[in-house]
């Protein structure tokens, strides 16, 4: 027994079970599945970024070959679909409420993104479907456009909304800026810095697909669809299309290829997949290719940052002043414009103690696709501004920088932070000392020195970071012991590479000292998620799913004790249970025999159900404000070649505080994962929309530059783990630290590479051509001055 | 119009009646049902789709099944042991946790093998300039490099 809990128990790093049918090409993403008797569908996308519709003519393609039907905004219209609409609550300093769009599927009055879904055809073939969608007449006015959150705020810029004329669909501040210009107005120095934080694209690899099974005996819908968690899509479907009735619509994934926060959203086409289906009682298969996904793929970041730090004459931070603009596109999504305030807001300081803030957030509309969760959502860009403005902060107080951040580091536990948050533990000093020594900054002047020899610019940078995680204070399992022995882990979290199978089965192997090997999930079908499961996002499905299945495991062992008491002749208060084992009076039977005995009403206690299965809804104690805080410190050595701006990144260390590490196969998996995405944001990765027309210019990979093997070095991570007091497995959730940790600390590190030619400032992404230019920029300063 | 077209695929002799324009991928995906072998992209950069054309790595998205009529192809579901066996570079790909989603992977594995092949004696900085070709989203390519280094060993070895 003991044998199996020490190699597959909590902190073992335990190969991945799920891992044995995707090695072998068995993985069933949404693609995969054909069911007979399907049709197939294809959108007409906008070709204007902004435009009003004056008419989409279909007439040729309905009588295209294998057309079944076409259909358009109208049709959604005159069958009573309903409107997506966001459910954010915020409101303006003045108590204004956030402006809120009602989004049809497909739009009848105007186009507002270059994209967006117009019509669709359904058609017997693939091709079929393709080639009508050409035949559609798609007769607009085109308007001007504005792509920029700066233009969207600026005299005469167009409106995308009516009702909207400013574009500001919620000018959110914490406070009014008077508490902040009174500390400011005794400070030693005030310290500012403007970013941009450019806007990317989470790219799951699984390109967005959608299949609706229309069963017309029972007028039930089944989706397949890669989500992050079927019950959002199972709601939002039943809102639409079915009056609400959830027992109507069914999600169904097996394998979803990857999430990263957008797929957890409803999208128009899964709703216009749906529709179709319903209305022709047909199974309506899309695939969008990655151009399409590209095009209608919730977007992440895009912010502008106007920051000030103002400081005492010890170094001491006095007060923190914040104006971000944010880029939300065209629709108000379901967490868009919530992302800096709810989002980066919980965190909006760092690692820092910050005694004022003043914070204020302008969500911009703007004719492109919406901006909202994407790994780390507001997060990475909160630590983003703060660390640039610590660094840019220390040369200007000619203070060391690590000594600067040590200084302001948080260091009493719980602390409140400006925006209610309670973090409840950390070591910010340790993590950083860690990173220190595995990046061996104390060795970094001679490895300059070599790269100056050959003609190289060698930088090294730092960041800390705070992270919140965990989002909805709630979330549901059911534990299943079958009467084999074996146990069904039954949930609504969805793994779609995080290696819940293998996780969850340590934590009940665990627990109840079951094999792991006799564990399995069940998870990716609304039909057998339990009632009050959400999903997974903001890396919540260990410190949320893992505590319920704990507390599941908890009533099974109270359960197994009062059959093992009737099994052994003894009381229930004499049964101990330990490593799979009830025990009691020299006699012992184990959890298989228990499960057995409870499965067979003539073995039980009188009065007790049979079986041993239960369900546990978690609720966190102190709701959204006691999230778990993961925290790190993040070194990167980089080296530039001044005569071409290419930036190489050379290596990088991680510390980081992610709680107890369940698995630390899979959390470095995690780290690795979020830094790539970070460094992807900082060296290569940018959305460009043409200023003019409104146009996508990265809409595939041959303009997008996605971080490749050859871009990352080496990453070495280190754990410095400090339980969180806020759930009882000690997890802080670790999926999204390594993009809070990776821009900064790669910029830092690249402006340190640059500090000699006079280069003071860059924005992302660092680009050998930003780079380049910055160089020659600082040259031609140099000289003028 | 239709074509047949006939190719031996994992060892096995298949044949079937396709639309000139039929890609390799969509041969093997939707007329043999061979799943395994992804689409990621439209434009060849993603290189989830790679599988071995008479022995060499190619993506199944950059030609047409027929060009391949008679020919010898091997996907991932063909690189295992009849008997379940995982090939070593599957084996190493487990071992060093080298897959998450899992989308990327057939791909990431038939490259691998095909690296292991050609240069059997490539290190870290090799072996991520010949991932290119290959977009992983979730690992952030360490263990992928890692397993890659771990199965040409093991392949090595195997001889």
């Amino acid at each position: 027994m003991e044998a199996f809990t020490e190699k597959f128990g909590i902190g073992q790093p335990v190969r991945r079970k799920e891992d044995q049918r995707l090695l072998i090409g068995g993985g069933v993403y949404t693609d995969d599945i054909n069911i007979e008797g399907q049709v197939h569908l294809a959108f007409l996308r906008a070709p204007y970024a902004h435009a009003r519709i004056n008419h989409i003519d279909t007439t040729a393609a309905a009588q295209a070959p294998g057309v079944l039907a076409v259909f358009t905004g109208r049709d959604l219209e005159k069958d009573g679909v309903g409107r997506v609409e966001s459910n954010i609550n915020l409101k303006q300093l003045d108590g204004t409420p956030i402006f809120k769009t009602q989004r049809l599927a497909l739009p009848t009055d105007k186009v507002r993104f270059a994209g967006e879904p117009v019509a669709m055809v359904v058609a017997e073939t693939a091709f079929q479907a393709a080639d009508a969608v050409e035949l559609i007449i798609f007769d607009a006015d085109q308007l001007p456009a504005v792509v920029t959150a700066r233009a969207a705020g600026a005299q005469g810029a167009a409106v995308l909304h009516d009702e909207l004329p400013d574009n500001c669909a919620l000018h959110w501040q914490n406070d009014t800026p008077d508490a902040y210009d009174a500390v400011a107005a005794k400070a030693h120095k005030i310290v500012s810095i403007a970013l941009t934080n450019n806007r990317v694209v989470p790219v799951p690899m699984e390109p967005k697909c959608c299949i609706a099974e229309m069963n017309p005996g029972t007028g039930r819908l089944t989706i397949y669809a890669p989500f992050q968690g079927g019950r959002r899509v199972q709601g939002a479907v039943a809102d639409l299309l079915f009056d609400g009735e959830r027992d109507k619509v069914r999600h169904v994934s097996d394998n979803t290829g990857g999430g990263f926060g957008t797929r957890s959203k409803i999208y128009p086409e899964i709703i216009a997949v749906c529709y179709a289906a319903k209305s022709l009682g047909r199974t309506v298969k899309w695939l969008g290719d990655r151009s399409e996904t590209f095009v209608s793929d919730l977007h992440g970041r895009d912010q502008v940052n106007s920051a000030q730090l103002a400081f005492d004459a010890d170094g001491k931070i006095l007060g923190y002043r914040l104006e971000t603009l944010v880029n939300i596109g065209a629709w108000v999504t379901e967490n868009g414009a919530r992302l800096a305030i709810d989002g980066g807001g919980r965190i909006v300081g760092g690692a820092y103690d910050i005694p004022v803030l003043y914070y204020s957030c302008r969500n911009m509309m703007t004719n492109t696709v919406s901006t909202d969760t994407y790994r780390g959502a507001g997060r990475p860009e909160a630590n983003y501004i703060v660390e640039r403005l610590m660094e840019k902060a220390a040369h200007e107080l000619g203070i060391d920088p690590q000594e600067l951040r040590r200084r302001n580091f948080i260091k009493t536990f719980p602390y409140t932070t400006q925006m209610g948050m309670k973090v409840d533990c950390g070591d910010f000093a340790a993590c950083m000392d860690m990173a220190l020594a595995n990046s061996d900054w104390a060795g970094f002047g001679p490895r300059a020195a070599r790269s100056q020899a050959g003609g190289k610019l060698r930088g090294i940078g730092l960041a800390s970071f705070l992270e919140g995680a965990g989002g909805r204070p709630e979330e549901t399992m059911r534990v299943q012991i079958q009467e084999d022995g074996s146990v069904n882990i039954i949930c609504g979290t969805f793994s779609h590479g995080q290696g819940h199978g293998t996780v969850y089965s340590q934590i009940v192997s665990e627990k109840m000292g079951v094999p792991f090997t006799a564990i399995d999930l069940i998870q990716g079908d609304t039909d057998t998620a339990p009632a009050g499961a959400s999903g997974t996002y903001g890396s919540r499905s260990s410190q949320m799913g893992g505590v319920a299945i704990i507390r599941a495991c908890d009533i099974i062992i109270e359960k197994g004790k009062v059959i093992a008491s009737h099994l052994l002749q003894a009381d229930t208060a004499e049964v101990t249970f330990e490593a799979g084992t009830f025990s009691a009076r020299g006699g012992s039977v184990t959890m298989a025999e228990v499960a057995k005995a409870a499965h067979d009403t003539r073995r039980l206690p009188d009065g007790l159900q049979p079986g041993l299965d239960e369900t546990y809804h978690y609720t966190r104690d102190g709701g959204r404000d006691d999230q778990s805080f993961p925290n790190g410190c993040h070194i990167c050595e980089v080296e530039v070649d001044p005569e071409t701006g290419a930036v190489e990144m050379l290596a990088y260390s991680a510390a980081d505080d992610c709680g107890t590490v369940l698995n630390p196969l899979i959390v470095h998996g995690q780290v690795h994962g979020g830094v790539a995405q970070g460094i992807g944001q900082a060296l290569c990765e940018h959305t460009v929309y043409d200023e003019e027309t409104g146009q996508l210019l990265t809409g595939s990979f041959m303009d997008y530059g996605m971080p490749r093997a050859h871009h990352l070095s080496h990453m070495a991570a280190e754990f410095n783990p400090i339980p969180s007091t806020n759930n009882e497995l000690g997890v802080k959730g670790a999926g999204e630290a390594g993009c809070c940790g990776a821009p900064p600390a790669f910029v830092n590190a690249v402006l340190d590479a640059l500090s000699s030619l006079g280069v003071k400032h860059l924005d992302m992404p660092l680009t050998p051509n930003n780079i380049w230019r910055a160089i020659h920029q600082a040259k031609a300063e140099g000289e003028t001055h | 119009m239709s074509i047949e077209v006939s190719m031996k695929v994992n060892g096995k002799p298949v044949s079937a009646e396709v639309e000139p324009r039929t890609l390799l991928v969509q041969y093997l995906r939707e007329h043999l049902g061979l799943t395994g072998t992804h689409v990621g992209c439209d434009t060849s950069q993603c290189g989830c789709c790679n599988i071995h054309l008479n022995g060499e790595s190619i993506k199944s998205c950059t030609i047409f099944a027929i060009q391949c009529q008679g020919q010898d192809v091997l996907t991932i579901e063909g690189l295992a042991e009849e008997d379940g066996t995982l090939h070593p570079m599957q084996q190493a790909f487990w071992e060093h946790h080298g897959l998450q989603c899992g989308f990327c992977t057939p791909g990431m594995v038939m490259v691998a093998c095909d690296i292991a092949r050609r240069l059997p004696d490539a290190d870290e900085k090799t072996i991520r300039h010949e991932l290119e070709g290959n977009i992983c989203r979730c690992t952030g390519y360490q263990h992928i490099v890692e397993a890659i280094e771990s199965g040409i060993k093991a392949m090595n070895a195997r001889g």
